[in-house]
């Protein structure tokens, strides 16, 4: 199954459980307050996935190691490469 | 049994328009198989490139031996890597690839812990990632790393591939493995390293990761515009959709 299909499927699954349990017909309803909490769930869900980006995005980025060492190290062995090579023969 | 027994490893570059940093990789390259006692060679692909790579490529071939410097030419105009790799691939003797970028932004040093992650394992394929352990950039700015970040964030979310640093092309590959992915993938570009990681999951393939330092253009222009966001995320979306 592709990755959309898993989601699909997914959503598909939790949107029917949903739609059951917070929109049922009178005879086979939960008790209200249940209700209540149930109906705004979906976007509660969206508002939590997108705070949970946004930090994990943000958490990365402010991580994200910036390699002076290596960049440092590169051209010190880009002159030594450029002198030995042109001692070997090389024209640039 | 001695260092690195009976692997040998290809180095695929690809190259259009390095005549500047190439003979610097192919140095690198050179002195980091040296010290670490691994049988190498290195194959250069290059896109009919006008200042000269050649040029210079045939040189270090004189200078190296044609046992170790290999060059071979296409003339088509912005191959994509896969093309590069294929070509590449046909000449390849060694029994291990290792693909990455010929412009210096991918150091050789990393390749010896690539071979020891590898054994370490006994993995298909070993990927560099910039993204865990202390694996990082150089060079690039604030909204470079955002992007980056946020590309990746969302690559996970929708493909959860088990891999760090999807985009990454710094990677050793056992060659009937990149053969087979090769087969297999349509992509280009970005999309292209994407792909060949997600369909190596799908064939069971196993994957390590090294932390790796990606130093952006010494020399040359760097190549991150909105066109290239644009088809990331049409290819992701592809990707999303048929695997």
């Amino acid at each position: 199954m592709t990755k959309l299909g898993q989601w699909l499927c997914g959503l598909a699954l939790l949107g029917s459980a949903w739609a059951a349990l917070a929109l049922a017909p009178p005879g086979l309803r939960l008790p209200a307050p249940y209700r209540q909490a149930l109906l705004p769930l979906p976007v509660y869900l969206l508002v939590a996935f997108g705070c949970y980006s946004l930090a994990t995005v943000g958490y990365r980025l402010a991580t994200f190691n910036d390699c002076e060492e290596a960049a440092a190290e590169l051209q010190e062995q880009i002159l030594t490469a450029r002198a030995d090579l042109r001692r070997r023969g090389l024209r640039f | 049994m001695a260092a690195g027994g009976a692997d040998k490893f290809s180095v695929l570059l690809p190259t259009y328009n390095e005549r500047e940093n190439l003979p610097l990789v192919v140095w690198l390259l050179a002195r980091t198989f040296q010290e670490s006692g691994n049988n190498f060679e290195i194959i250069i692909i290059d896109d009919g490139s006008p200042d000269g790579t050649q040029e210079i490529a045939e040189q270090l071939e004189k200078i190296y031996g044609s046992d170790k410097i290999v060059m071979r030419e296409i003339i088509s105009v912005l191959f994509s890597s896969g093309t590069a790799y294929i070509h590449g691939m046909k000449h390849a003797t060694g029994n291990f690839v290792v693909i990455m970028d010929a412009d210096l932004s991918h150091h050789p040093k990393f390749i010896p812990e690539f071979i020891r992650k590898q054994k370490e394992g006994n993995f298909d394929i070993v990927s560099g990632t910039r993204y865990k352990g202390n694996g990082g950039v150089y060079g690039w700015d604030l909204k470079r790393k955002l992007i980056s970040r946020g590309a990746n964030f969302i690559t996970q979310v929708l493909l959860r591939p088990g891999a760090s640093d999807l985009t990454g092309s710094f990677r050793l590959y056992r060659k009937e493995v990149l053969q087979k992915l090769m087969e297999k993938c349509v992509s280009k570009g970005y999309v292209f390293q994407m792909e060949m990681i997600v369909r190596a999951r799908q064939l069971g393939y196993t994957i390590g990761e090294v932390p790796i330092s990606f130093v952006d253009r010494v020399y040359g222009e760097s190549k991150l515009g909105g066109n290239e966001i644009v088809s990331f995320l049409k290819g992701l979306l592809t990707l999303f959709a048929t695997t």
